[in-house]
């Protein structure tokens, strides 16, 4: 009991000591500045004769040994992890590309697991937020992550784009101070949905459309800006089903859909529910002709096998790969050879052109010293990522509004001419699969 | 025992509201099933095709839910890692098939095609679940009762997640077999060719299982050590032995039931075993757990509900996109199940000393 | 005879340490853990994993050999620790050759170019060599470090394991002692690189840690003399004294440490509201209960909806005037579960429960009940927690403005997440000790029996479960506010698994093995976030490994350690027939 109480004691000593030394100045520094604590603390760091910060959110120093920071947020772990792993492989490449260093130092990249929930993209953004070396961040992966991080990130003066958010909200004009610090190359719902929604009244010619989701706010988003818009055009949208992320027989929830007599159905899902749905859309009476659709979710030749022959002549939203100025099969072939496979989902080429956007606007704002020393200031180079204009990157030419929509939106509807899933190459010039039939 | 008027009052209407709440879910199930058959927005061939579907799904729950309660009649114990066993059955089978689908093998010989990543894959999760017990279970016997299903949890992380580590977190599509696609009309209803499949493979299984333990030594053997492991060895029997054979039975039903998934669904991924892990676990408890035929029947009812449930009692209430609360349902079915038979289907009333 | 047996053993132990080493490489920690160090500049982590399985195969090779040989025989030590090193040198290096010649990277991801670098220290297929060279020392090593007396023994073992937790740690005390100014910075960026410790800072921490080991071993002694010496009235004010300086302590910390160790503390709070709760189902009554996440989940959207300023926000009351309703509604919906499955015991009541929980998770995702819990759009907007008026209400979207002090930021809802911990833990303290808490634990040992002296089993039961609830409504109702958005995702299954495994690895029916649980369970992962891809793995086989190394828990209740006592006695606990 005494033994207990003697270690327990010394160690509280220990703890107050270091309490008591290093959590009063940090306290008063605080205090005045709360949001932005780098502002006060660098200043007083380095030699007033050779640099002197003075940028509203303060600015990082990276001494000549040190390395320069970014960091990854967003789901590495749970059912969800391909998603964020392959955004993350686009961040790594990104420094390959850049020998992994940036003025001669060390590019260091941590990562941060945000389990796909508003919870764990808080916990891994505060843990961020805290860590004053970080210059820029890539992430999140979900959007959920987003909602619950970005607060924390904003408020310590740090940016992030995001290569795979896709809700509208985020980058809504009136998206609220929080997000000053958040910007995305992902493509948002919005646009894709409306391409969709253009593409079947005005090509088609169709009027009457039925929508199929996964529960997933990414693919309920999608249809719902879908029934808006084509609704607004003037169709009528006479069902909107939804099914379990798991669910496998379909049947069920075609033959509601049928019951409606749609001539259009759309199901912006993922490859698995997308491929059953495709798979057992023609056994049901009613269905057999209707003209369907789906969006990037599948637009990879795993919806192809996992699809099988009803897949021909269905048309999928995707980003115009027609519009990529070049450079994404090479990117491809430096992905395959990293990771000994093609990649997991849609975003990797997004969280490459996010890193490089990122790179090029450190480029510009970074004061390099004679000794090698870095300063960054934190509102210039928020304000270098917000000026990006036609950025060339593999997803397109980028340019960022100021509600920090950076991604191209070069919205493309492709048509699946051959269901063999070697045959998919929707780059190639003379005989693409799919093919571009919109715009 | 003397009782005050208050205690028996409110005696009184705990019992008013449990049976309230029984009547209240037969209410919704009945209602429900009326207003959907009334507006017969399905025919009877969509009826016929959920029943199928249901059957082929609730097979392979089934055959996971067997190494669920084979282990429980052994040991007590829920082994939590069980749905990791699943996976790995059908990530091996995915690799083996994936080479001899490129090698031609299996357009040439479809049977062996079929037999030999199922064999592959239940000798591959045998392994795997001999190894646990042995890492993981072993050490724990005696240990209070929730003790080795904090362990089970554990070893079904770490299992998911070396799967992850080993092959990454992408979706593998199982390669497709052509002698499996297409329809089968019988009595001029179009079945899919792989369910048919897979129920009868299920149930083959199935069967050999159920000759091994009612027939051979060793199936003697278990069934004495799940009645009484301390007479069991008395009268001579390895009860480590038995123990071992028991979790590498129900290990390779697990696996074979790993390729049937990927037969169906066409997907591999580390995460897959979750999902049906739970829904076997939760087969086994229906049919009443420790009770071999009791798991096979758990498991068919269970998939036949979750097929038949959302059109049936949700859709005729008006619930709109009943198809999201699939698994809802599932629940609520168990939850009325155990309400009216606290010991599953199949299961005996236990005494708290078992439970 | 006896010297064949210890050398093929040894060799035994080298080839599961290999096989070990080659999970490793498989699993991809050697290589992505080679861009971490342990020391700067002298070890890499993934480096370090390696080397430390041949060391430890080398010394348990020669543990063995002693018990074989009953008794240390330096010659032999040392050969066993040399075989079984050098054969997990052999297995690595038959590894390497063979993925150089076979392309096992269509089936094992990790296996790269890089891993194959990496283990041949950069010299292709020619530097295989030296992989048996580094087993063989590093074995010997191994079988040696036995030969040393524990007196050695013991501060090594200390200083390697504090270099360890401090280089895994590493970037999470430079983040923190960086934040703070002069002194404290410079020596974190003395002692800390990004990537692990420094040179310096390795030896600091090597040598520091065995100075205070070998002091302590021979010092601690007369301290305690000391201590014991001291009056009654003495060792009562030392008492006093470290109690204000605890609090000193957990009132400070979030100011000091920062946002993400207040979030992380506040996290861990939360579940130990919740492994109370569940304590009380599980420790005191017996109930395993599956499904706590549901009334989580109803707390927080109970929160949710009555103080949103979002499009779904009811109404729009205080944080204050919400928690309390928030806890009665869990409660509520406690009793309203509980009930149907009264009658359902063991593992029944587990799956049963379960279910409860994956339908409110269900229907809360689902778009049925989305005009009202907003579906997959989750309840954005919670307001957060004001001490003084608030302002009015003024349109959806628009946060209603605080007079006062608004408890926005981690660090401050910390003091609410450790009042209501502090509150409860006092609670259920006094619950076990009261009438209820002994009906329970006699439900727990015996229902039958409970029975029949006379305690109302329904009742006992409905009351644990709706406490219970009670406890993780709270727990929910603060998660809502710390967060600010609730969905439906966040209310997984894994959450309900979490608590259980929190519980029992604290030790059931232990209310301080519930704090402990949740910190090792809940806060460890949390620091640990960086090794995001093998978290899950870690977790998993530290689970294991508590579980057999210390069944009884961590910190386990009196009661529990005598009942594990009694069945140590008879090994094969009795069960009645089926």
């Amino acid at each position: 009991m005494n033994k207990r109480l003697l270690a327990l004691l010394s160690l509280l000593v220990l703890a107050s000591m270091i309490l008591a030394a290093c959590g009063t100045p940090a306290a008063t520094e605080e205090a005045p500045a709360p949001e932005e604590p780098v502002a006060t603390e660098a200043p007083a760091e380095e030699e007033p004769a050779m640099f002197e910060c003075t940028d509203a959110l303060g600015c990082v120093e990276i001494a000549p040994d040190e390395p320069v920071h970014i960091a990854y947020w967003g789901v590495l772990s749970g059912a969800d992890s391909s998603l964020g792993e392959d955004s993350k492989r686009g961040v790594e490449i990104a420094i390959d590309d850049m020998g992994g260093q940036f003025q001669g130092h060390d590019i260091l990249l941590t990562t941060e697991d945000g389990l796909c929930t508003p919870e764990g993209g808080a916990t891994a953004a505060q843990k961020l937020a805290t860590d004053t070396s970080l210059v820029g961040l890539i992430g999140s992966a979900c959007s959920d992550e987003t909602v619950g991080g970005i607060a924390a990130i904003t408020n310590a003066g740090l940016t992030t784009i995001s290569p795979a958010n896709t809700r509208p909200l985020l980058t809504d004009p009136n998206r609220g101070p929080d997000y000053a610090g958040y910007l995305r190359t992902a493509h948002s719902d919005a646009f894709q949905g409306k391409a969709v929604a253009e593409f079947a009244y005005n090509v088609l010619g169709v009027r009457k459309a039925a929508t199929i989701h996964d529960g997933s706010a990414y693919a309920e988003a999608l249809q719902q800006v879908f029934a808006d818009e084509f609704t607004a055009l003037g169709g009528e949208v006479v069902a909107q089903e939804a099914v379990a992320k798991d669910a496998t027989d379909m049947r069920p929830v075609l033959t509601t859909v049928a019951a409606a007599e749609p001539e259009f159905v759309y199901f912006p899902v993922f490859v698995a529910a997308g491929g059953y749905i495709v798979n057992q859309i023609r056994d049901v009476a009613g269905l057999e002709d209707v003209k369907i659709a789906g969006s990037d979710g599948i637009f990879t030749a795993d919806f192809l096998e996992a699809g099988g022959a009803n897949t021909e002549g269905m048309y999928l939203s995707s980003p115009d790969f027609g519009a990529f100025p070049g450079g994404y099969p090479e990117f491809i072939e430096k992905h395959n050879a990293k990771y000994g496979g093609a990649p997991l989902s849609v975003f990797h080429a997004h969280a490459y052109d996010a890193a490089n956007i990122l790179f090029t606007a450190l480029e510009e704002v970074a004061v390099v010293e004679a000794d090698g020393t870095i300063y960054v200031p934190r509102q210039a180079l928020r304000d270098a990522i917000y000026a990006t204009q036609n950025f060339q990157g593999v997803t397109g030419s980028l340019s960022c509004s100021p509600s920090g929509d950076c991604g191209a939106p070069v919205i493309a509807i492709y048509e699946i001419m051959n269901s063999d899933p070697a045959s998919w190459d929707p780059q190639n010039a003379d005989n693409p699969n799919p093919k571009k039939i919109y715009p | 025992m003397r009782t005050t008027l208050g205690e028996r009052l409110t005696d009184w209407s705990i019992s008013g509201f449990m049976w309230g709440f029984r009547i209240l879910i037969v209410l919704i199930v009945v209602l429900g099933t009326f207003f959907t058959l009334q507006s017969g927005k399905y025919t009877g061939e969509q009826w016929i095709d959920f029943i199928v579907f249901g059957i082929s799904q609730g097979s392979i729950y089934a055959l996971i839910a067997l190494g669920y309660t084979m282990v429980y009649g052994i040991l007590r114990m829920i082994n939590f890692a069980h749905g990791e066993i699943f996976m790995s059955g059908a990530f091996s089978a995915y690799f083996l098939a994936t080479w001899l689908n490129t090698v031609g093998f299996v357009d040439a010989n479809p049977v062996l095609g079929l037999l030999i990543p199922i064999l592959f894959a239940m000798l591959m999760s045998a392994l795997i679940a001999m190894l646990v017990e042995r890492v993981a279970y072993r050490p724990l016997r005696g240990a209070p009762r929730l003790v080795p299903l904090i362990s089970a949890i554990g070893a079904s992380f770490f299992l998911q997640y070396t799967f992850r580590g080993f092959f990454g977190p992408g979706v593998y599509a199982y390669p497709p077999i052509k002698a499996l696609e297409g329809e089968w009309v019988i009595f001029g209803i179009g079945i899919l060719r792989v369910q048919v499949i897979v129920a009868i493979a299920a149930a083959l299984i199935m069967a050999i299982l159920y000759i091994v333990v009612m027939r051979t030594k060793i199936g003697k053997a278990m069934r004495a050590v799940s009645e009484d492991k301390d007479t069991a060895a008395l009268m001579g029997i390895d009860v480590n032995r038995i123990i071992v054979s028991t979790f590498a039975i129900g290990a390779a039903m697990a696996g074979a039931a790993g390729v049937l998934y990927a037969l169906i669904y066409r997907q591999v991924n580390f995460f897959m075993g979750f999902t049906p892990g739970i829904k076997a676990f939760t087969s086994a408890v229906l049919g009443g757990i420790g009770n071999i035929p009791g798991a096979m029947l758990g498991g068919m009812v269970l998939g036949i509900f979750e097929s038949v449930g959302p059109a049936l009692f949700l859709d005729g209430l008006g619930i709109i996109r009943p198809y999201q609360l699939k698994d809802a349902i599932a629940y609520t079915m168990l939850v009325m199940i155990l309400l009216f038979r606290p010991s599953g289907i199949l299961g005996e009333r236990l005494t708290s000393k078992k439970a | 005879m006896k010297k064949e047996n210890f050398i093929w053993n040894s060799i035994k132990i080298g080839l599961v340490a290999g096989a070990i080493g080659i999970f490793l490489c498989l699993v991809g920690m050697v290589e992505i853990f080679s861009k971490r160090d342990v020391v700067k500049d002298v070890i890499s982590l993934g480096m370090f994993l390696l080397l430390a399985t041949s060391v430890l195969a080398g010394f348990i090779a020669s543990r063995r050999t002693s018990d074989l040989l009953e008794g240390n025989k330096a010659v032999s030590n040392l050969l066993a620790g040399t075989f079984a090193g050098l054969f997990t040198g052999i297995v690595l290096a038959l590894f390497v050759l063979f993925s150089s010649q076979v392309n096992l990277r269509a089936v094992f991801l990790n296996v790269t170019p890089a891993l194959l670098e990496l283990l041949t220290f950069g010299q292709g297929t020619d530097g295989v060599w030296q992989i048996l060279v580094f087993g063989t020392v590093a074995g010997l090593v191994g079988g040696a470090f036995l030969l040393l007396s524990p007196s050695i023994r013991k501060p090594i073992v200390n200083a390697v394991m504090v270099i360890i937790f401090m280089a895994l740690f590493s970037s999470l005390f430079r983040v923190i002692m960086v934040n703070q100014s002069g002194g404290i910075e410079k020596a974190a960026k003395y002692l800390f690189s990004q990537t692990g410790l420094t040179a310096n800072g390795g030896l600091i921490f090597f040598f520091g840690t065995i100075l205070v080991s070998v002091l302590r071993s021979s010092q601690a002694g007369k301290v305690q003399n000391l201590v014991d010496k001291l009056p009654q009235k003495g060792k009562l004010s030392l008492r006093v004294a470290s109690i204000i300086l605890l609090a000193y302590v957990v009132i400070m910390l979030p100011n000091a440490a920062g946002p993400f160790i207040a979030q992380v503390v506040v996290i861990i709070s939360l579940y130990i509201l919740m492994g109370l709760g569940l304590n009380i189902e599980i420790g005191f009554a017996g109930l395993l209960d599956l499904g706590f996440v549901a009334f989580y989940a109803i707390g927080a959207y109970t929160v949710g909806l009555l103080t949103s300023y979002g499009e779904f926000g009811l109404q729009h009351v205080s944080f204050w005037v919400a928690v309390p309703i928030a806890v009665l509604v869990a409660m509520l919906f406690g009793g309203l579960l509980g009930v149907p499955v009264l009658g359902v015991r063991g593992d029944y009541l587990a799956i049963a429960t379960l279910g409860f929980g994956e339908i409110v998770r269900l229907l809360a995702g689902s778009d049925f009940m989305a005009k009202y819990l907003g579906g997959p759009r989750g309840i954005i907007g919670i307001q957060k927690p004001c001490i003084g008026t608030l302002g009015e209400f003024v349109a959806v979207d628009v946060p209603r403005v605080c007079n006062g002090i608004e408890l926005g930021k981690p660090q401050e809802i910390y003091f609410i997440a450790i009042a209501s911990a502090l509150l409860i833990a006092f609670f259920s303290y006094r619950l076990r000790e009261s009438r209820l808490g002994r009906a329970w634990m006699a439900i727990r040992e015996d229902e039958d029996v409970a029975e029949a002296l006379g305690i109302k089993l329904v009742q006992a039961k409905l009351l644990a479960y709706m406490l219970g609830a009670a406890f993780a409504g709270l727990g929910g109702a603060i998660f809502a506010t710390l967060v600010g958005s609730i969905f439906a995702s966040s209310m997984q299954l894994i959450v309900s698994i979490n608590v259980v495994a929190l519980i029992i690895v604290g030790g059931m029916g232990s209310i301080p093995g519930v704090v402990v649980g949740a910190i090792a369970l809940i806060g460890l992962p949390e620091l640990l976030r960086e090794v995001s891809e093998f978290r899950f793995l870690l977790y998993g086989a530290a689970l294991v490994t508590v579980m057999i190394a210390k069944p009884e828990g961590l910190w386990p209740s009196q009661n529990i350690r005598r009942e594990l006592h009694r069945e140590e006695a008879a090994p094969i606990p009795s069960e009645t027939t089926s």
